[in-house]
């Protein structure tokens, strides 16, 4: 039952001839070799996944290929090249906010994704806006100040 | 006193991990690679009976104990522990064959069709009133110790008060963020292997054995390491093992990942413990002895559950000045996935023992139990548990009335009271504790004998070489900043990196807070010898051996003298409110302040402080594991919870610093110490809330409610 699909990844298309429910994740992974985008549960818990779905935050281990047909998808490596990551960078930099890294870039993509909707978020959001992203390192202080202070040094950007 | 190596810099490797360039384990792709996934026992013991393959397409392979050319024994303090099963099955997840091949939805479908037969064999499940069988020895343990300081009748004659409590604790995941993985490849008759790991000489030493190998021909490299904190300590060897075995059948590169679930089933995780204490007390609140009763679930194979078992035995009288002790501790063999290495290594279960314990004696007696802790603490020139000399100052008392005042805790304690009365359900807690720092007893001076070397090219880069791996603590920037402000270079002449064992000295494994203490005193001393006999444009090498500080002793026969040479002392508090109705807890708060000598960089401290107190409030909250008829009632990251950024306060932390002199730049250990006190405030902030006592960890809200109902003890 393969079918054919055909999405954008990080401003390239890509067509892909294959299992409509195998993973995005591994559509990303091991078809287009994007593997800043890691796998740390297999079950849409610890967010080591995230990418953006046109905009919208997704576990890429639960999603499907055959639901991003004709949609946009954003990975950390599309990301880092934008002005927004390099303030978020030197923010989780500054914050220690990094420690084993496997969790960073999907947390990344949760921090930008939030932004996008709420450029100014208070610390209660920006708990809740990460809070589907699992980092068993940092203690998560660290990253929500990382955030807020990005959203501050970032104004205008978002 | 603060030095300014104190003074934070960007984390070497930060850059790298944000933009997802960093390599872990699993973004390896080697030419041809095959993908190996692990057939699983399914009872927790049985004879194996019968294995039934089904037919393999080309290209796919079984593994198992036919194919070991070596010993089919991972290489550990006791070996007994298989690569792949042989006669019988000891846990549920033990290994039993690995199925090989290109396609993982092929070898999933493989595995589904195998089927093994079994013949039961009565399990032992529970550390009391075994019936079963042993599965280890005569007596089912693993480790069989017991340890007397001072006469323990002289106590029991001078005893007023005599106080005994029973405390639990429960099994506590790594969850690493990144599950465990190795990747095999056999290339001109040497095997390397690369791997998620903390000690790439415990693998390469496992890899040689199970192989038969000459030590040249198996080399280890750590790749990025996504969070480790012991879980990735002894279970990489029997992962490395395994795929070399593979890698050399297939004559291809084979890489073995393990999924989450997977890892949260098989591999190792925190010790339960169950610890019995009774205190002799006199009549002015003294403490004239304890006696100590310390057993912990050790798993079916021995991993490292005697040294476990021995930091947990050490700590047991926590920071208390005891001249009379009989502490004995068993590990016992249960057929359970094995008991391992996490955070804090026994001292975790130790230390929530005796804090309780003391709690709970002061309130039974009817004093203050602040005050009774305080009357009864340690200080310089007093002995340890192993009548070793406490050398350095001890800075507990400023700690404590530092932490009371950030936290506010007599005021809340007060006022939390009159809140009480109208049903307001607060508490607030505080923790005392130290950790012992490097290797327990002779680890250092007899079985690791740390080396490090560090070499200078013509362009006068400086290479640092040493085992000990980044695994998210920031080994890469501490090192380079010792080496650099001994040597006086900037910090990005340094190289440091990952491990390569071909190219490294054997400088020990990264775990028992003794990287930056012990291999980072090492790293100093050799550059300020490479610095002496500097020449610009000239290459050159120096090296370094440990060596066992002058006037320090130990006996391991009779586990006598200083224990650790250095020790790290903490002081926690954690203010808590429980919802009335489900007696689900709020964290409003954590004040806390360590001694951790000189900190080699304040904002890496900071994460190891967050980072550690959020693991040990996850352990004394949430983070439930139950071992059902051999099998984990959690086992996947679902069922298995730990803390979200939602859970989690602000944490207010602030350093006192008595250096050690042996330290670089007056360091101590830092990283397993930050978990061992916020577990044991949490509860104690519970039970003030509550006005209960608390004696099993994790403390559950259902635990609570049902006190509540019945109104009886916990």
């Amino acid at each position: 039952m393969a079918m054919d699909i055909s999405f954008v990844v990080n401003g390239k298309r890509v067509n892909i001839y294959g299992n409509p429910t195998a993973r995005l994740l591994d559509a990303l992974r091991d078809y287009c070799g994007l593997t800043g985008v890691k796998e740390g549960c297999g079950e849409g818990e610890c967010g080591a996944c995230s990418v953006l779905v046109d905009g919208k935050l997704v576990n890429s281990c639960i999603y499907p290929i055959a639901k991003v047909e004709g949609k946009e998808v954003l990975t950390i490596e599309g990301f880092r090249g934008t002005e927004k990551y390099e303030v978020l960078k030197e923010s989780f930099e500054a914050a220690g906010a990094v420690q084993c890294g496997f969790c960073s870039p999907g947390m990344l993509m949760a921090a930008e994704s939030l932004l996008r909707e709420n450029p100014k978020p208070d610390e209660v959001q920006v708990r809740e806006a990460i809070s589907g992203n699992l980092c068993r390192c940092t203690g998560y202080n660290t990253i929500v100040e990382a955030v807020l202070d990005a959203s501050i040094r970032g104004e205008g950007l978002w | 006193m603060r030095d300014s190596i104190s003074k934070p810099i960007t984390r070497v490797d930060a850059a790298d991990k944000l933009s997802g360039a960093a390599c872990y384990i699993g973004d390896m792709r080697l030419e041809d690679m095959l993908y190996a996934k692990t057939l699983r026992a399914a009872e927790p013991r049985a004879k194996l009976i019968s294995i039934e393959y089904p037919e393999l397409p080309e290209g796919y392979f079984v593994v198992d104990k036919r194919d070991v050319p070596g010993e089919n024994r991972v290489k550990m303090l006791i070996d007994d522990q298989p690569f792949f099963a042989e006669e019988v099955v000891n846990y549920i997840g033990e290994p039993i064959a690995l199925i090989v091949g290109k396609d993982k939805e092929v070898i999933n479908k493989l595995l589904e069709d195998i089927k093994v037969e079994y013949e039961r064999l009565q399990p032992i499940l529970c550390i009391d009133n075994i019936t079963a069988p042993p599965i280890y020895g005569e007596n089912d343990s693993f480790a069989d110790y017991s340890l007397n300081k001072g006469d323990l009748q002289k106590a029991r004659a001078g005893a007023a008060y005599v106080y005994e409590g029973i405390y639990e604790t429960g099994y506590q995941e790594q969850f690493y963020m990144e599950p465990q993985g190795v990747i095999a490849e056999f290339k001109e008759g040497k095997v390397s292997i690369y791997g998620s790991i903390q000690c790439p000489y415990y693998v390469k030493n496992a890899v040689v054995s199970c192989l038969g190998s000459a030590p040249e021909d198996v080399r280890i490299v750590q790749a990025a390491t996504g969070g480790a904190f012991g879980g990735k300590e002894d279970y990489p060897s029997l992962l490395a093992g395994q795929a070399a075995c593979a890698a050399i059948k297939a004559g291809k590169p084979v890489c073995l990942l393990l999924d989450r679930n997977e890892d949260l089933e098989a591999t190792t995780k925190r010790h339960p413990a169950k610890i019995t204490l009774k205190s002799y007390i006199d009549e002015s609140c003294r403490i004239l002895g304890l006696e100590a009763d310390i057993a912990l679930d050790a798993g079916a194979y021995a991993g490292i559950s005697g040294v476990v078992l021995q930091r947990a035995m050490f700590a047991a009288a926590g920071v208390y000045n005891i001249e009379n002790l009989s502490i004995r501790g068993k590990a016992i063999a249960t057929n359970k996935a094995v008991s391992g290495a996490f955070r804090g290594f026994g001292s975790p279960q130790a230390f929530f023992a005796i804090e309780m314990h003391m709690e709970h004696a002061a309130k039974a007696i009817g004093i203050d139990p602040l005050q009774y802790k305080l009357s009864n603490l340690v200080k310089q020139g007093d002995r340890s548990t192993t009548n070793g000399i406490l050398r350095d100052k001890i800075l507990l008392p400023e700690m404590v009335d530092r932490v009371l005042e950030m936290s506010g805790f007599t005021e809340k304690r007060k006022s939390f009271k009159t809140e009480r009365a109208v049903g307001a359900l607060k508490g607030i807690g505080l923790s005392m504790f130290f950790h012992g720092c490097g290797f327990t007893g002779n680890g250092e001076q007899d079985h690791i004998k740390a080396k490090v070397r560090l070499t200078k090219d013509i362009h006068d880069r400086v290479e640092i070489l040493i085992a000990n791996v980044e695994m998210g603590q920031g080994v890469q920037t501490t090192m380079r900043k010792i080496a650099a402000a001994a040597m006086e270079l900037p910090i990005d002449s340094i190289i440091f990196a990952n491990p390569d064992t071909d190219r490294v000295p054997d400088s020990g494994p990264t775990v028992a807070s003794r990287t930056t203490v012990i291999v980072g005193k090492l790293v100093y001393d050799a550059a300020l010898k490479l610095k002496e006999k500097w020449q610009a444009g000239a290459a050159s090498e120096v090296e370094e051996q440990y060596k066992y500080p002058q006037g320090f002793e130990w006996d391991n026969d009779s586990f006598s003298g200083d224990a650790y040479t250095n020790y790290s002392w903490g002081v926690n508090a954690v203010e808590v409110e429980l919802d009335p109705i489900t007696y689900e807890s709020t964290i409003k708060g954590v004040w806390t302040v360590f001694d951790i000598g000189n900190p080699i960089d304040d904002r890496l401290v900071r994460g190891q402080i967050d980072g550690g107190i959020v693991q040990g409030l996850g352990y004394a909250s949430m983070e439930v594991m139950e071992n059902l008829q051999g099998r984990f009632r959690q086992r996947t990251s679902t069922d298995y919870i730990i803390p979200t950024a939602m859970d989690i306060p602000e944490i207010k932390s602030e350093l006192m610093c008595e250096p050690f002199k042996y330290g670089p730049y007056g360091a101590k250990g830092l990283g397993e110490l930050t978990l061992v006190g916020a577990p044991i405030a949490y509860a104690l902030a519970v039970e003030n809330a509550l006005s209960i006592n608390i004696d099993t960890l994790p403390v559950r809200p259902e635990h609570l409610m049902e006190v509540a109902a019945d109104g009886n003890g916990y």
